[in-house]
Order: structure tokens, then sequence, then C-alpha cells
């Protein structure tokens, strides 16, 4: 892997990171970590009509994973749950000029995601469970 | 350069890998606390085995047989010449350090240590030497503890010798694979000797290079890996003192380690074989023999004389680029040639990028070694380390490449 993976919008994220912060009182966060490199990401969301109507994210790693961050949170402002739900690998990885990042630094560009994923799917379980009952 | 002792250019000759035509920048090979490169020597001893001799050892009784046994059992006594050992019966051959550390601690712990006793490592110490040991104590209910370091990665000789007093086991790495920090190995097996306890040290990023005298260090077991010094992947030694390993039980049970085997029960074959369970790994121990005789050529106060100086060069060139901080010992004479650092506040993984973009091949990350950065402060570091194909201006690249990547990602 070299430099060449470094696309414009890669850069760009990394140098001005967007939406980078906390927000008071989310309706779902989640953190998690790289243990090989130590990057460290945590994600919150705020829901409104079933949409994403806030989302921010703080952490620290590299450029593909801190830009990977930030490109996400400009991809799902205003997304619907199902929506956020489907969004997938290709669409994060398509937004950010689909570089040959290689097997071990794709694992940078995907924890944004599974970080995003971990928060949603455990505020769908609960939200599913309080329906049911 | 005047920083090259040996004839670098010849050496590298030797090597396969440097003259392979591939696209990109011509490879500048600075990760090899990982694993070194091979010289053809070596690559042919594997290829003669696999073509002229192959069989198995120790037990055929036709030709090829007799001479794969031959050249296996003098691969061991070129092990043992090479550490000054003082017998082959002391000489076992594992997977890798990690497996030799394992069966210090899975087979003489087990046995030895009980409830209540303290393991001492230190703060230096690669996951291999680590772990092990936390599972030996939490399987026995017996305490690890981490001898600190000073600010620069010294160990904390004071502190070692205070944690010492009544220890069961006493674990330490010869030279750190993160910072290179060289310790006072024979100083301090004969302080944990003193006071009765096992002495186990991790020497694999110390005998590929610089000479290493087991008999004068005085430790009960040494482990170190071929695949690090110019030998095959996939073989290990572990040194162990004659009493120790009689004292204790095989590690893996089967074929080879055993003497007599009835429907009672069996009877463990002499020393060194009750270690080496099921058929060896006969190519690559006896391609490592190929590496040891290559080194010995060389000779292994060249091969220091021509690592401290890349290292002195390293450690004067690396902090005048903006934003570097290096980690580590600062007098080269008292480190091995590991080199980590971080530029500015950016991911090494990103300064590895930069890095590769040129040819230049490092490491990233925590090296196995988290404990450590968590001492430090660090997420992870950049680390590059030299070997004898190394020469000045490969330094002078990586410093160019670290300029590179400061300019690319600083913000």
């Amino acid at each position: 892997m070299s430099e060449d993976v470094y696309k414009e919008i890669i850069m760009d994220h990394y140098r001005n990171p967007r939406n980078f912060g906390k927000i008071e009182g989310p309706d779902f966060s989640a953190e998690d970590n790289n243990p090989l490199c130590g990057d460290h990401v945590e994600m919150a969301v705020k829901v409104a009509d079933g949409k994403v109507a806030d989302v921010k994210f703080i952490g620290r790693g590299c450029a593909i994973s801190m830009s990977a961050a930030s490109i996400i949170t400009e991809l799902i402002q205003g997304m619907t749950l199902e929506d956020l739900r489907k969004f997938d690998k290709e669409q994060l990885l398509e937004a950010m000029g689909n570089p040959d990042l290689g097997p071990v630094r794709v694992k940078c560009a995907l924890l944004p995601l599974k970080t995003l994923k971990l928060g949603l799917y455990t505020y769908l379980s609960k939200e599913t469970g309080t329906e049911a009952k | 350069m005047e920083t090259e002792i040996l004839d670098v250019e010849k050496i590298k000759a030797d090597f396969p890998i440097f003259s392979c035509k591939s696209p990109g920048p011509p490879l500048v090979y600075l990760d090899n606390a990982a694993t070194s490169q091979k010289p053809l020597v070596v690559i042919r001893a594997l290829e003669d085995f696999y073509s002229t001799y192959n069989s198995n050892i120790h037990r055929g009784v036709y030709k090829i047989a007799e001479r794969a046994t031959a050249e296996y059992e003098r691969a061991r006594e070129k092990v043992r010449g090479f550490v000054s050992a003082p017998s082959t019966e002391e000489i076992v051959f594992t997977r890798n350090t990690t497996e030799s550390l394992n069966l210090v601690a899975q087979s003489w712990g087990r046995k030895f240590v009980s409830r209540g006793d303290r393991i001492v490592i230190t703060l230096l110490e690669h996951h291999s030497n680590i772990v092990p040991w936390q599972e030996l104590a939490k399987e026995k209910k017996a305490q690890v503890e981490f001898a600190g370091i000073d600010k620069e990665g010294n160990l904390d000789l004071e502190d070692f010798k205070e944690k010492v007093v009544g220890a069961k086991v006493v674990a330490f790495t010869h030279v750190s694979n993160v910072l290179g920090t060289l310790n006072p190995v024979k100083e301090m097996a004969k302080v944990a000797r003193r006071e009765g306890a096992l002495v186990v040290i991790d020497g694999a990023q110390a005998v590929p290079h610089m000479p290493v005298d087991i008999s004068d260090i005085g430790c009960d077991f040494y482990a170190f890996s071929a695949h690090k010094m110019l030998g095959p992947t996939g073989v290990g030694v572990l040194y162990g003192r004659r009493e120790r390993l009689e004292e204790m039980p095989p590690f893996l049970t089967g074929g080879d380690m055993i003497s007599e085997v009835h429907l009672s029960g069996a009877v463990w074959n002499d020393l060194p074989w009750k270690f080496e369970a099921g058929t060896s790994n006969i190519a690559d121990v006896i391609a490592f023999g190929a590496a040891l005789d290559y080194l010995s050529n060389i000779g292994m106060s060249a091969v220091r004389r021509h690592e401290i100086a890349l290292t002195a060069q390293a450690l004067d060139e690396l902090p005048k680029c903006d934003g570097v901080k290096v980690y580590g010992p600062s007098n080269p004479e008292r480190r091995g040639a590991v080199i980590p650092f971080n530029v500015k506040d950016i991911h090494p993984h990103d300064v590895s990028a930069v890095l590769d973009g040129m040819g230049i091949a490092v490491r990233s990350g925590y090296h196995c070694a988290q404990p450590l950065h968590e001492w430090f402060g660090i997420p992870s570091s950049v680390r590059a380390s030299f070997y004898i194909y190394n020469k000045g201006e490969d330094v002078d690249a990586l410093v160019e490449g670290v300029r590179k990547a400061g300019e690319v990602f600083g913000r």
C-alpha cells in the first residue's frame, strides 16, 4: 500500500474533519477500537421521526479511519434508520473514492462504520423490544 | 558512507530479494526486527534437502535418512557453538521464540510454580514473554510483577533488584523489540539466581545482532528464532540448563520424544529429543545451519559494530526532521538496531504508507508490546530496524521519507 490511496477527498476530511465532537444526550452511541494500531472511534446519533437528526464522532487514528468517520457523518445526515441499516461498505468506499486499501488498511476504513452499526443495532433491538411490550 | 563496517554491496548480492525485479522503487528493508531476508545459501539448503535427501530423521537405516539425521544434528551443534552453550543436549528445536517461552511456562512452570509464587518480568517484554506467564499465574494463583524502566527506556535496575527478591521465576528480554534497549543480562541473571529464581531470557532480538555467550550469562533458559537471523521461518531454539530440562515433564507427547511405550505408559527419550515430539521441521533446521555459517563468516562482532554505526546515524539524523520524536536509549552502544519514532501527531500507518510508496519497509503499530506503549503514553509508533544488508544510504532514504510524511500529513 502506498500514498496513492490518499485520495483528495480523504486528505480533505482528514485535515478538516466534519462533525467532530460530542452530542448531548444521543439516542444511540457506540465506541470501538482497533487494538492492532490503536485507532479509537466513538459515533453518536440523535434520532427524530425515524431519521438521523444529528451525528457526530470523536476519535484518534490514521487518515483512513478518521476521514472515513468524517465522510460517514456527512453521508448519513437526515438518512432514515432503514436506509442507515442498509448503508454498507461499498457505499462508504465509493464515497472515499474507492482507494486501493488492501486487506489490512481496509479495516481502518471500516472501523467507524462497524462502530456506527453496533450502536444502531443495539438501538433497534431495544426499540423492537419496547414495541413488543 | 563511513558508517559501513561491512561490505554491504557484496552482502546484498547474496540475497535474491534485493535483485528481484518488481515494479516501483528498489526495496529498502527496514523491518528486520520482524523478520530478516534470506541469503541464497539458505534457500539452496532447503532446495538441496528436498531434492536430494528428503527423508525422516532418527529412524531410517537407509543412506538418505542417515544423511538427513546427521545434517539435522549438525545444525544443532552449529547452534550450540554459535551461542556458546555447554552441550547439544541442552539445545531444543521449537517453532519459534514464542513456542520456546511457552514450553518453559507450561512444562517447568506448571510443575514448579504454585499458589502465591511471584513471577517477575519487565515492562520491556514482547507479548510472548508476558502472556504465557499471566496464563500460568492465573492457573496457579501466582502473581506477575513488572520491573519498571526510566524515561529513556532503560531498565530500572534498582526496581528490578527489589522485585526479584523471593521470586520464583524471573523472565526478561535481552534486547527490547520496541525500544532496542540492551539489558545487562549477565548482571540481571546473577541477581535472580542468587534468589534461587528460574532465569528465562528472550533473546529473539539479541542473537541475530551481536555475540551472545549463554554460558557466560548464566541463565536457565534462553530462547530465540531462526527467521530473524537469515534462517527460515518455523524454527525456534530453546537453550535449557540440563538440570532444569531433566526435572521437567515433556511439553508435547507422541513420537520421537519417547524411548519406550508400553500398554501401561511410556519412558521419555533422552535430552534434547524429549522436547521434540513428532517429525521436526527438518529442512528448515538444516537451512538454519547454513544461515549460522553465513553469519559466522561475517563475524558477530562485525555485525554489531555495523549496526551501532547505522543506529548512531539514525539517532543523529531522525530528530533533525520537523516534529520527529525518537524513543529509546540515546546511546547507540546501549541499544540494538531498533529505532521507534513518531512524526508530529501523524498516525504511524500514514507514515508507513508514505515510506512504502518509496520502497521503504518499516513496521507500525504496537510491535506486540502494548504495556510498553501504554507506559510511554503513545498509541503506537513507527519502527525501523537494521541488519547486515542495510547501509548509510538506507538511513538517508528513511530520513527523506519521514520528512515527506511530515509534509504530506502535517496539519
